[in-house]
């Protein structure tokens, strides 16, 4: 990346691997379950997260120095639900379509622990550009285990990858189906996202024993 | 050492600014976009009603409905009436579709008389009766509207929700669940109205069988299929009167 210094990479690849906000922070965890039965909304949802996550440090960040220490907390809340709320608005005025397909992710975004978690750690005590790239990052992080979580409850549950019917039509019997294969349908259920990420959890720390705690 | 930041005075004026600041926002933004907001929901609702009736630009698989350009004109042309019933009273109301029908069923529910809106729509020489109706799913609102004939078979339905889970709930939108419904009978044999059920275990996944009263529903979606069922019982029934009406006119 000649973009950006080393230190400012490691914003971006951190996350994504060894500091990822859901595998190793545990964070975020509530909409990982809630959303990634399908792919598409896994990618919505990561894709919006991403925003609010970026917009919203840059804006912690410029205030770092008049947000009173005591009150941190509700500011924070108010940056991440008055910015979360106006992008709907414009969304539903402007791209009615697209707001009605991220309708059910606006309360989840508010409510994600990663963008508080995110505001507290890390704007509240560096430079915007610095605080942008760290959302980036983390959002980044925080997209890879939805989309791969929401890849495999998808194909797995409904046969299917962003709509597409990867592996025959199960009502009229054809490519896999034809073989006796089966939908497994607790795959569509929030519990099986849990697995899946505990899966995605064991394999990251097998290949990297120092992630282990004891 | 106090910071300036950490005084109780300035954390009071720092909480009423952020407040009056974020209100005005916040204010500004949803006076200033309503006007948009409000004529993308009157376009939607144009749109569903042609959807229910038939005129969609629908591909193999993905439900589309007609672009937002054309919908006021092809409403003009295809809805032919729109009705209000009021007990036994049927006016013309050309604004019809703009009535809400959750205020109507609270009106209901307080006793008073209730204004239930119909669509009629004509095309390629046949009647649709188009109603709309409303009930909750899982999470939240979930509404629909329903195309019947003069026998109450249903025709066409366009389905959507507030808030159900994608990939679960939310996939009452999909074509795949919305065309089960297409030559359903609402009444059974003897003319009785019955309803349609969204049924687990019907064994008809490719519902062939269209006076059964049943589709089949989505796996993972319990709550929200029965809420489909229910605003089909309740709300639909109520129109059975009028469509009874129009047969022996």
């Amino acid at each position: 990346m000649g973009l950006l210094s080393k230190k400012d990479a490691k914003l971006i690849t951190d996350p994504l691997a060894d500091n990822n906000p859901i595998t190793i922070q545990v964070l975020g965890i509530c909409s990982a379950l809630a959303i990634t039965a399908e792919l598409k909304a896994s990618i919505v949802m990561a894709l919006s997260v991403m925003a609010v996550l970026a917009i919203g440090n840059v804006v912690i960040s410029l205030m770092r120095n008049i947000i009173p220490s005591k009150i941190r907390i509700i500011v924070q809340l108010v940056v991440v639900a008055a910015l979360v709320i106006i992008v709907d608005q414009v969304l539903k005025a402007f791209a009615y379509e697209l707001s009605k397909t991220l309708s059910v992710f606006v309360g989840l975004i508010i409510t994600n622990c990663i963008i508080m978690g995110r505001f507290e750690a890390f704007a509240l005590g560096n430079k915007p550009w610095r605080s942008f790239l760290d959302g980036i990052g983390n959002a980044a992080g925080y997209g890879l285990i939805l989309i791969i979580v929401g890849f495999f409850r998808e194909l797995l549950g409904s046969g299917t990858l962003l709509g597409f019917k990867v592996l025959g039509d199960p009502i009229e019997k054809t490519g896999l189906y034809a073989i006796g294969y089966e939908n497994n349908g607790f795959m569509l259920l929030s519990p099986m996202a849990l697995i899946v990420v505990g899966i995605i959890i064991w394999v990251q720390r097998s290949r990297n024993q120092a992630l282990i705690e004891d | 050492m106090e910071n300036r930041t950490d005084k109780n005075s300035y954390t009071i004026l720092f909480a009423i600014g952020m407040v009056l600041v974020v209100g005005a926002l916040l204010a500004f933004a949803a006076s200033s976009l309503k006007p948009n907001i409000d004529e993308n929901k009157r376009l939607e609702k144009q749109q569903n009603i042609l959807y229910a009736m038939g005129v969609n630009e629908n591909d193999d698989s993905s439900a589309n409905f007609v672009s937002t350009t054309d919908a006021p004109e092809l409403f003009k042309k295809y809805i032919t009436k729109q009705l209000v019933i009021e007990g036994d009273k049927v006016t013309e109301d050309p604004e019809a579709y703009l009535i809400d029908v959750k205020k109507e069923q609270a009106k209901a529910k307080a006793g008073l008389e209730r204004k239930l809106p119909l669509f009629v729509g004509e095309k390629d020489g046949k009647t649709f009766y188009i109603v709309p109706i409303y009930g909750k799913g899982l999470w939240d609102a979930i509404w629909a509207y329903v195309s019947i004939d003069e026998n109450m078979v249903v025709q066409g339905a366009y389905f959507d929700h507030k808030g159900e889970t994608p990939g679960l709930g939310a996939n009452i939108k999909q074509r795949f669940f919305m065309d089960d419904f297409i030559g359903e009978h609402l009444l059974n044999e003897s003319g009785v109205f019955k309803g349609i059920d969204v049924a687990k275990g019907n064994a008809d996944p490719k519902n062939e069988n269209k006076t059964d009263n049943e589709v089949d529903a989505i796996a993972g979606a319990t709550i929200t299929g029965n809420g489909v069922t229910a605003m089909i019982k309740a709300d639909l029934k109520l129109y059975k009167p009028y469509i009874d009406n129009l047969k022996t006119n």
